[in-house]
């Protein structure tokens, strides 16, 4: 893999990177709580820094910003369309392109819907119920964000590999993880597993049981409860993990990168196409396919903006 | 939210698998022939039609020469291999994929074409290379990838390595010749096209070590007033060898169309495509019809030098062997 070689990959890893930071920023609830807060309770001395440091400091942030965020974003429309629109479309037109779209569509589908099903069940077990073992269970749904994803690769080479754990078995019945689609949809829905879970688990905590109870003791069935009273409850944190879930399930390079086994129109995904062109020196194409990665990412900025400002709302009506 | 997602999966699906061909093999191969086989595979699905009748749909696969071996062990469902070095493809029939006499069962060393190391200099030749020596000279920036992961750089490193023992006459010349050499190299990228763009797109260094096919290739991709290819009088012979995997073949019902494949590269069509691509033919009629394209070089084989492969690979390359004594100092 020469992940080091090409201008390409770092900008769409610069999208699988920020998905994955604003997430560890952007904890919902109890973050936004204290940013309420803050304003009334932060001594009023902060602002009494000398007008040269402020504005020093405000313009270091706004360089910074610049050179690592808008520069690339830049560079990378720019580059897609150096020659022209019409080259723009006719790169997206091919065959290799279209296949490499349709596949990571399908992929975020899977691993979206799997991981909101996992996530939900996970942040619901953890934040209603006491039990043994629940800080391991915790721990264990962060590890895909500690480990590199190159190594959440290699975890399913070893074990689906043909030198692998399962590796036998699988040859012998023909089942084909590796290299194919349920290989890349199992290393993509580990990759993403936290974000559904950790997006609802300390609004979920927050919320309590009492609304549960209530419903219980009134006669609901647990799966009534659950679509009546849980759901509507969490349903913005919700679509808020299920946003940063898919944004990165559609850019994640390293993980898939392992388990790909890069067929061409087969088992590249969108970034993994991106590297795969730029190597060949079609850049207009490589930036063609980098720009729909970039507008993904702006898409889910934009999304995570609003959501954020609902859940923040939702807060403001629980609380009072 | 499921619900709506279910039917654009199943469409996904179908239309993912609307176009299928009568028979489909997957070619494993390295990074630099990504062009090679996109012409070689059109001309070999038109001729075999037209003698079966069937259709036949190629897919590529393209990598580091070694990691794309370890894919293969790893599962890759590879019809053929076509990597960079023989190395490679023994590492696949040392887990029993391939059978071991594979080098044997096609002419020429199972290598249907040939390239060899030439450097490629910015225009003007402002350094003033032109042969292995001026590479050790003070002040000269040499690119080349990393032979622990490439196959390219170890080609690279054998030649300039045998041009050393055959100059100065000694192991122990040529080894400090090389270790000379890999003071002038700033950076080491992983593949040869990583190299490649390092070179040609970031401009980093005076001269790049390359194929000659991937020196051809940047040079028509970037314009021949901007990299010029210089030949040194002396070079290695690299030939880049092609199996049939047996055990996927065998399990997928491929071989015969496997065999046809790579069979087609010993035809007049497939040897003109080596050609045109700027690999060097084996046959004597295509290639005296190139010969105007590709420079006259003396060629030493790995099997002259290093006495094959599988010695040279576990002196050079080896975890601490010559290589890694040298590039520590």
């Amino acid at each position: 893999m020469s992940m080091q070689s090409g201008l390409a990959p770092s900008t769409s890893q610069l999208q699988a990177y920020a998905a994955a930071t604003d997430v560890s920023v952007a904890v919902p609830a109890p973050l936004l709580e204290v940013a309420r807060i803050q304003p009334v309770t932060a001594p009023r001395d902060l602002r009494t820094e000398p007008g040269p440091i402020r504005f020093i400091i405000i313009t270091l942030a706004i360089a910074f910003l610049s050179i690592f965020v808008v520069l690339p974003l830049v560079v990378v429309f720019a580059s897609a369309f150096s020659k022209g629109i019409m080259a723009y479309f006719a790169a997206l037109a091919e065959p290799e392109a279209m296949a490499a779209i349709k596949l990571t569509l399908l992929i975020a589908a899977i691993s979206v819907t799997l991981n909101l099903v996992f996530g939900v069940i996970a942040a619901w077990a953890i934040s209603k119920f006491e039990f043994t073992g629940k800080t391991f269970l915790i721990t264990l749904i962060d590890l895909p964000f500690s480990v590199s994803p190159v190594i959440s690769g290699l975890v399913f080479v070893l074990l689906f590999g043909a030198q692998g754990f399962f590796g036998p078995w699988l040859q012998a019945h023909n089942v084909h993880i590796l290299f194919a689609v349920p290989g890349i949809a199992l290393a993509t829905i580990f990759v993403t597993f936290p974000f559904v879970a950790r997006a609802l688990i300390p609004l979920m905590q927050e919320q309590g049981t009492q609304e549960e109870e209530a419903a219980i003791s009134l006669g609901a069935s647990g799966l009534q409860t659950f679509f009546r009273i849980t759901l509507p409850n969490i349903k913005w944190g919700l679509l808020y993990g299920v946003l940063l879930c898919n944004a990165r399930a559609m850019g994640e390079f390293g993980a898939v990168s392992v388990v790909s086994g890069h067929i061409r129109g087969e088992t590249n995904t969108m970034p993994l196409l991106v590297e795969i062109l730029y190597n060949e020196y079609q850049f207009v194409a490589s930036f063609a396919i980098a720009s729909l990665l970039a507008m993904l990412a702006l898409i889910t900025l934009v999304m995570k903006t609003i959501l954020e400002r609902r859940l923040d709302e939702a807060e403001v009506s629980d609380g009072d | 939210m499921i619900r709506r997602m279910l039917p654009l999966v199943a469409g996904l699906l179908w239309a993912s698998s609307a176009f299928a061909a009568d028979v489909s093999l997957l070619n494993v191969s390295y990074d630099p022939t990504r062009e090679l086989y996109v012409d070689f595979n059109k001309a070999f699905a038109a001729a075999y039609q037209k003698e079966t009748g069937k259709s036949v749909e190629i897919k590529q696969s393209h990598g580091g020469s070694g990691s794309q071996a370890r894919a293969v062990i790893d599962g890759l469902q590879a019809d053929v291999v076509t990597l960079a070095l023989a190395y490679d493809i023994d590492a696949v029939a040392g887990k029993g994929l391939v059978a071991a006499d594979w080098q044997k069962r096609l002419p020429l060393n199972a290598s249907p074409y040939t390239s060899t190391i030439v450097f490629l200099v910015r225009k003007g030749n402002p350094k003033g290379i032109k042969d292995w020596d001026d590479l050790i000279k003070p002040g000269v920036s040499v690119i080349t990838p990393n032979p622990k992961t490439s196959g390219g750089a170890r080609w690279n490193y054998l030649a300039a390595w045998g041009y050393a023992q055959k100059k100065y006459g000694s192991a122990d010349k040529a080894r400090k010749f090389v270790a000379d050499l890999f003071q002038n190299v700033p950076v080491l990228d992983t593949g040869a096209r990583g190299s490649t763009v390092t070179f040609v797109e970031r401009g980093v260094g005076d001269v790049l070590l390359a194929w000659e096919n991937e020196a051809f290739l940047a040079q028509r991709e970037f314009g021949k007033d901007k990299f010029e290819i210089v030949a040194p009088p002396q070079s290695i012979l690299a030939e880049p060898p092609v199996a049939v995997v047996d055990a996927v073949a065998d399990k997928k019902g491929t071989r015969a169309v496997a065999e046809a494949y790579l069979k087609y590269w010993y035809t007049k069509e497939g040897q003109e495509i080596a050609a045109r691509n700027s690999y060097r033919p084996r046959d004597p009629e295509i290639a005296r019809e190139y010969e105007k394209s590709f420079a006259k070089v003396e060629l030493f084989t790995i099997d002259d030098v290093f006495g094959g492969w599988t010695k040279a690979q576990k002196e050079h390359f080896a975890e601490g062997g010559i290589f890694d004594q040298i590039y520590k100092n």
